[in-house]
C-alpha cells in the first residue's frame, strides 16, 4: 500500500471521506442531457464563493459607521492594494448572483424540476432565494450612499404599514427613528454574519436533497427507473464527476468571460449595479428624485406600487410583495401537470409559462421608472398575471399534455427544437421589452 | 406611519429642485463632454485648474495629490505648482473650511468632489460650467441653466464673460437659450456672434480631470481588463472546450 493510500484509509477509518467524494461527486449519477439551462446550479455556487471570499477582503478595510463608510469604501477603491477590483468584484457579483439564479429559477420552471420527489429542494431553493434578497437589501445599505440611504429608508418604512405592530416593528429593525448609524452597524452585523451563515446552511441543504432524489432532466424523465441490471446504475446517468465538472469548467469560462467584460468595462452597469445618486453621500435632509431600487428587486417593487391602498391602510401592497416571493415555494403543490418538462406539456402551460415572463421582465422595467398613469395601470395589469401564473395553476395544468408522449429515456435535442426555443424567448423578451419601453 | 410610502413617493415626485436639477437636468438637454482620459497633458491642465480654482471652496477628500503622478505629473512639479503650503504629497485634498460655516457662508455646504463626476456624469458638468447667466434676483447675481438657483458663483466668470437668459420660440414651446452679451479673456464677440471654443476648451480639460478624480483607476482597469479577457477567451476558453470534447467523446 502507497503511503498516500494508506493515509486515505486512516482518514477513512475516522471520517466518511472517500465515501462522501462517492456519493456527492464520483459517483453522483446525473441524467446526461443536461443543456444550456443546467449550468447556472454551479455559477451560482461560485459567484457565492466570490462574494464570499471579496466580502472577507472588504470588510477587512470598511468601516461600518455613518461618518467614514462612505469614504471608507473610496479608500478601498484608491488606496488598498487590489481594492478597486475585490470591490467592483463584490458588486458585479450581487448583481450577476441574481441573474444566475433568476436563469436557475427559471430552469427549474421550464422542465418542472420542483414536482414530486424534489419539492423540498425547491423549498430549500425558495428558502435561498429569500435569503439572497435579504443580504442584497443589506448589503447595498454599507456603502452609505444616497440610494443605500434612501432604498433602506423606504423597504424599513415598509413594515411601519403592518397593522398595529408596524411603527414600532420599524423601529426595531432601523434601532432608531430614521435610517442611522444604529442601522448600518446592525445591517452590517447581518450582512457579513447572520445572513450567510443561513445562506451556507440552506445551500448544504438545497445539495443534499437534491443528491437524495437525483437531478431532474430537460426531458423530465426519471433516470432511477432504468437502470443498468447488473451494476444498478441509471442507463442514462453518467458520474457528475468528471463529465460535469468538465462541462461546468467550460461553463465558468464562458460565465467569467461575461463578468470580466462588466467588471472591467462596465463596473456601474449602465447605472443599474451602482446607481449613480450612489456617489452621493447618504443625506438625510435630501430626498433623490426618484428612488428605485436596484434592479434585482425592481419586479417586487412594481407589484408593492401597483397594488393601491384601501380600508385606510397601505399594507396590500407590502402583503403583495411578500406573497410575490412566498407564493414561488408552492409551486410543486400548485402545478397539477402529470408531466415534468415543457416539452410534454400543451399549450395552456405554455402560454401561461410566456405570460408570466413578460410579466416578470415588465414588473422589473416599471419598478425602475418612476410611475406614472398608464404605467401603474400597466403595473396593475401585469401584476395580475403574475399572481394568476400561480394560483391559475391548478386549473390550468390539470391533464394538460402535449401531442409528444412522455418518452421512457431521455432525449438528445435537436437543432429544430433549440432553433425554435431560442426564437420563441427571444420573441418573448424582446417583446415585453418594447411594450413596457413604449409606455 | 401608515402612509408612509405614499409620503415618500410623494416626496420623490415632488422633490426638492436641487434633486431635479441633479437628475434630470434641470430638463435642459447636456452637451456631450469630450472625455479622454489618455489625453495626460489635458488631465494636467484640468488638475492644474482644479487646484487653482476648486479646491478652495471645494474639498476632494478622497483624492490624494501624488496620485497625479498617475496622469504624468512628477514628484517635484505637483511640489512646486500643485500642492499648497504646508500640505505633504500623501495627504488628500482637504480644505479647511469647515462644513457649517461653508453652509453659512453659501447658503448650501459646496459638495466634496471626489466622486462628482460619477454621480453627475461628465456631461452634466461640462454643461454645468458653461451654463452659468446673469441674474440680478440671485444673491451672487449668478444662477444657472443645468442647475437652477444654484448656490455656487460664476468662479470662471472673468474668462467666459456674461452670458443672459433668453426664451426662443419653437414649435410652441418655449425654449430657453444663453447668449453670450459680454466676452471674457477667453471668448469673443464677433458681430454678434459668439465664439467660446477657448472657453469651452478649459471646461473640458476640468471635466476630464473631475472624471479622472472620479475613477483614478479607470485607464489601469480598462488594461488590466483586455489582458483578462485575452487569457480567458485566447487560453482558457479553448482548453476547458476541448477538455469538456475530450472526456464526452464517450457519452452516447
Amino acid at each position: 500500500m502507497s503511503k498516500g493510500k494508506a493515509l486515505l484509509n486512516w482518514v477513512d477509518e475516522r471520517f466518511p471521506l472517500s465515501s462522501m467524494m462517492k456519493e456527492h461527486v464520483t459517483e453522483y449519477y446525473a441524467p446526461k442531457n443536461f443543456n444550456f439551462w443546467y449550468f447556472f446550479g454551479s455559477l451560482a455556487m461560485l459567484v457565492l464563493v466570490i462574494q464570499i471570499v471579496t466580502g472577507i477582503f472588504l470588510t477587512m478595510n470598511y468601516k461600518p459607521d455613518a461618518a467614514s463608510a462612505f469614504m471608507s469604501v473610496e479608500y478601498i477603491m484608491r488606496d488598498v492594494g487590489g481594492g478597486w477590483i475585490i470591490r467592483y468584484m463584490h458588486s458585479t457579483g450581487a448583481s450577476m448572483f441574481f441573474v444566475v439564479v433568476y436563469l436557475h429559477m427559471f430552469r427549474g420552471l421550464i422542465y418542472g424540476s420542483y414536482k414530486q420527489p424534489r419539492e423540498l429542494v425547491w423549498v430549500f431553493g425558495t428558502l435561498i432565494f429569500l435569503c439572497l434578497m435579504a443580504e442584497a437589501f443589506m448589503g447595498y445599505l454599507l456603502p452609505w450612499g444616497q440610494m443605500s440611504f434612501w432604498g433602506a429608508q423606504v423597504i424599513v418604512n415598509l413594515f411601519g404599514s403592518i397593522p398595529v405592530i408596524g411603527p414600532d416593528l420599524s423601529v426595531w429593525i432601523r434601532g432608531d427613528y430614521v435610517v442611522s448609524d444604529a442601522t448600518l452597524n446592525r445591517f452590517f452585523a447581518l450582512h457579513v454574519i447572520a445572513v450567510p451563515l443561513i445562506l451556507l446552511a440552506l445551500v448544504v441543504a438545497h445539495l443534499i436533497a437534491l443528491h437524495e432524489v437525483g437531478s431532474n432532466n430537460p426531458d423530465g424523465v426519471e433516470i432511477k427507473k432504468n437502470k443498468d441490471p447488473i451494476t444498478h446504475i441509471p442507463l442514462d446517468g453518467i458520474p457528475f464527476h468528471p463529465y460535469y465538472t468538465v462541462k461546468d469548467v467550460l461553463g465558468v469560462v464562458v460565465f467569467l468571460i461575461v463578468f470580466s467584460a462588466i467588471l472591467f468595462f462596465a463596473p456601474e452597469g449602465g447605472g443599474y449595479f451602482l446607481e449613480a445618486p450612489n456617489f452621493d453621500p447618504a443625506d438625510p435632509l435630501k430626498t433623490p428624485a426618484h428612488i428605485a431600487p436596484v434592479w434585482y428587486f425592481t419586479p417586487f417593487y412594481a407589484i408593492l406600487r401597483a397594488i393601491p391602498s384601501f380600508l385606510g391602510t397601505q399594507v396590500w401592497g407590502v402583503l403583495g410583495m411578500g406573497a410575490a416571493v412566498v407564493l414561488i415555494a408552492f409551486l410543486p403543490w400548485l402545478d397539477k401537470s402529470p408531466v415534468k418538462s415543457v416539452r410534454y406539456r400543451g399549450p395552456k402551460f405554455k402560454i401561461a409559462l410566456v405570460l408570466f415572463v413578460i410579466s416578470f421582465i415588465g414588473l422589473g422595467i416599471l419598478g425602475a421608472l418612476p410611475s406614472t398613469d398608464v404605467r401603474t395601470i400597466v403595473a396593475q395589469v401585469l401584476s395580475f398575471i403574475y399572481f394568476a401564473f400561480f394560483l391559475a395553476m391548478p386549473f390550468y395544468t390539470k391533464n394538460d399534455v402535449g401531442s409528444i408522449p412522455v418518452p421512457d429515456r431521455v432525449t438528445e435535442s435537436t437543432p429544430a427544437r433549440q432553433v425554435r426555443f431560442v426564437l420563441l424567448w427571444a420573441l418573448t423578451l424582446a417583446g415585453s421589452v418594447l411594450f413596457v419601453m413604449y409606455v | 406611519m401608515k402612509k408612509t410610502i405614499r409620503q415618500l413617493i410623494a416626496a420623490a415626485v415632488l422633490a426638492l429642485p436641487v434633486a431635479t436639477a441633479v437628475a434630470a437636468g434641470g430638463g435642459v438637454p447636456l452637451d456631450k463632454a469630450p472625455i479622454n482620459l489618455k489625453d495626460t497633458e489635458s488631465l494636467q491642465r484640468g488638475a492644474q485648474m482644479f487646484t487653482n480654482y476648486c479646491l478652495s471652496c471645494h474639498s476632494a477628500n478622497a483624492m490624494r495629490y501624488n496620485r497625479l503622478l498617475d496622469i504624468g505629473l512628477s514628484e517635484e512639479q505637483i511640489k512646486a505648482n500643485i500642492l499648497p503650503p504646508g500640505a505633504k504629497i500623501g495627504d488628500t485634498m482637504k480644505i479647511s473650511m469647515t462644513k457649517a460655516d461653508a453652509a453659512a457662508w453659501f447658503g448650501a455646504a459646496p459638495p466634496d468632489l471626489s466622486v462628482i463626476a460619477r454621480s453627475r456624469g461628465a456631461d452634466y458638468l461640462y454643461s454645468y460650467m458653461r451654463s452659468f447667466y446673469k441674474d440680478p434676483s440671485r444673491e451672487t447675481g449668478w444662477n444657472n441653466l443645468v442647475f437652477d438657483k444654484a448656490a455656487m458663483p460664476h468662479v470662471f466668470a472673468q474668462w467666459q464673460g456674461e452670458q443672459v437668459l433668453k426664451h426662443e420660440k419653437h414649435e410652441g414651446h418655449d425654449v430657453p437659450k444663453l447668449e453670450l452679451v459680454k466676452a471674457g479673456t477667453l471668448t469673443k464677440l464677433e458681430n454678434g456672434k459668439a465664439n467660446t471654443a477657448e472657453y469651452d476648451h478649459r471646461m473640458a480639460d476640468l471635466t476630464n480631470y473631475l472624471v479622472f478624480m472620479g475613477e483614478p483607476t479607470q485607464v489601469k482597469r480598462h488594461q488590466l481588463g483586455y489582458i483578462v479577457l485575452l487569457f480567458l477567451i485566447v487560453v482558457m476558453l479553448p482548453l476547458a472546450y476541448l477538455l469538456k470534447k475530450e472526456y464526452w467523446k464517450d457519452v452516447h
